[in-house]
């Protein structure tokens, strides 16, 4: 019995002092933390894709809570959390655009050909460097997929060799668009539907013998499009995303067939994305 | 002086906390994405284990043996070393920021991680004095730290790289593990 009382005393007493201990250093050493930090790490995605600028979702609501930070930087982030937002900081903010990725490059394994064997790493980057990648378009998806592997929602998907961006997973972090090496992705409106799907700043004849979904430069979409929605920069026609546009035929009259049309622009918003938290 | 040498060597090269002993294996698979945060956790273990081995010292010298009760052991370290973790989280929050900055997320994580409970019983089970204790678990730190360094670097290189589908991932990651277990037995019976 009397072992029991030393041994239940003993370490009872250990507990107390630790408890103690630690009772008064929060009394004493706490550093006052403003409550609304982790309601706004709450409310954010919690996907830390860093498409804010800043390292994770908890670095972003500490910026804006402490040191002001525009509240309309998460991407991810829908209409219903930017209110939630402008209501606990008591902040007005636009609501931005729902912005997708897209590749604007429409060269796959049958369309755009190969001109050597790669077989080093297998990065984007690694093969854009060597030689200027494996690809006859010096312009075009190197189909390596480093875009897919940096996305934090698993929205890429390399369909034949070209990294195809699905719009209902795509976040809007633009974590792609700051990965490939040859700048063929594009943050874009969600509601835009007509898309030049070429990147090639080469001449047409050159383009024509790269790839058979390359833009050759005819300008002829430069006139279907009102408002100048598409004007040509050098030989590539590009898409001013600023202009709502859309033109029923503008795919079928485009000789390059580097333009495609959408039926159904994706409006819709996605829901906050939640990632399973790190094993420790 | 070479008592200590033969003791630092012992405890990194030769009984590798992880790779020989197998302690903390959750952070060294969880943390060994990226070497940034791997030498973050590193920080935190080499301070942990080392301010560990010290506090449950005087703990096992001046409470657990006097009264003895050292049967109670594994609890009371648990206990003593989880609240050191926090007073030192809580006191780091308000001294230095940075240095929470830097090692404040992984401090929780390895509160009573089993590397450093397993540092705490083996000085016990040695019989090490005060000094070597906390030299062992500064050790026995750096062997972590060198196992978790060497793996990142490696798993950093098979992300570049293409293993088969079925190995991909975590797969590919053990076996990796396991072949530089394999390679830090080499140094078996360097030091008695």
């Amino acid at each position: 019995m009397g072992a029991l009382v030393t041994t239940a005393s003993a370490i009872g007493g250990v507990g107390l002092v630790c408890a103690v201990a630690l009772a008064l250093a929060a009394r004493f050493l706490g550093v006052e933390e403003d409550q609304r930090i982790e309601e706004v790490v709450d409310l954010l995605p919690g996907a830390n894709c860093g498409g804010c600028g800043f390292a994770g979702c908890a670095d972003y609501a500490k910026a804006m809570v402490i040191e002001g930070a525009a509240i309309n930087l998460c991407a991810p982030c829908g209409a219903e959390t930017l209110q939630a937002l402008s209501e606990l900081l008591g902040r007005k903010a636009e609501a931005t655009e729902k912005e997708v990725a897209i590749v604007l490059c429409g060269g796959n394994a049958t369309s755009a050909p190969r001109r050597s064997a790669y077989n080093g790493v297998a990065d984007c980057a690694a093969a854009h460097a060597v030689g200027g990648g494996d690809k006859v378009c010096q312009y075009g998806c190197l189909g390596y997929g480093s875009c897919a592997r940096v996305c934090p929602s698993g929205a890429i998907e390399l369909v034949d060799g070209l990294a195809t961006v699905h719009p209902d997973l795509c976040i809007g972090c633009g974590a792609c668009v700051r990965t490939c090496p040859r700048h063929l992705i594009k943050m874009v409106p969600a509601t835009r539907v007509v898309h030049v799907l070429c990147s090639s700043r080469a001449k047409g004849p050159v383009v024509k013998k790269a790839c058979t979904v390359g833009c050759i430069g005819c300008s002829i979409c430069t006139k279907l499009a009102e408002d100048n929605a598409i004007r040509m920069e050098g030989p590539l026609a590009v898409v001013d995303y600023s202009k709502q546009f859309d033109h029923p035929e503008i795919a079928e009259k485009c000789p390059g067939h580097c333009i495609v049309r959408h039926q159904t622009p994706n409006t819709e918003h996605r829901a906050s994305l939640k990632e399973p938290a790190g094993t420790s | 002086m070479t008592e200590y040498l033969l003791l630092v060597v012992g405890a990194v090269l030769v009984n590798n906390f992880v790779l020989t002993r197998f302690l903390g294996i959750c952070p060294f698979l969880g943390v060994s994405k990226k070497l940034s945060t791997a030498l973050g956790m590193c920080g935190a273990v080499v301070f942990v284990m080392t301010s560990a081995s010290a506090v449950v010292w005087l703990v096992e010298a001046y409470l657990l043996v006097p009264l003895k009760i050292e049967y109670m052991r594994t609890i009371a370290f648990i206990l003593v070393i989880a609240s050191f973790v926090q007073l030192v989280d809580i006191a780091l929050k308000k001294i230095s920021p940075a240095l929470h900055g830097a090692l404040g997320i992984f401090l929780p994580l390895i509160t009573t991680n089993c590397a450093v409970l397993g540092v705490a019983r083996l000085n016990v089970q040695f019989k090490y004095g005060f000094g070597k204790a906390v030299m062992f678990g500064f050790a026995a730190s750096l062997g972590f730290s060198l196992a978790l360094v060497i793996f990142t670097g490696l798993r950093e290189k098979i992300d570049r790289a293409d293993p088969p589908k079925a190995f991909q991932g975590v797969a590919i990651a053990l076996v990796t593990a396991g072949l530089l277990s394999l390679a830090f037995m080499g140094f078996a019976g360097l030091v008695k």
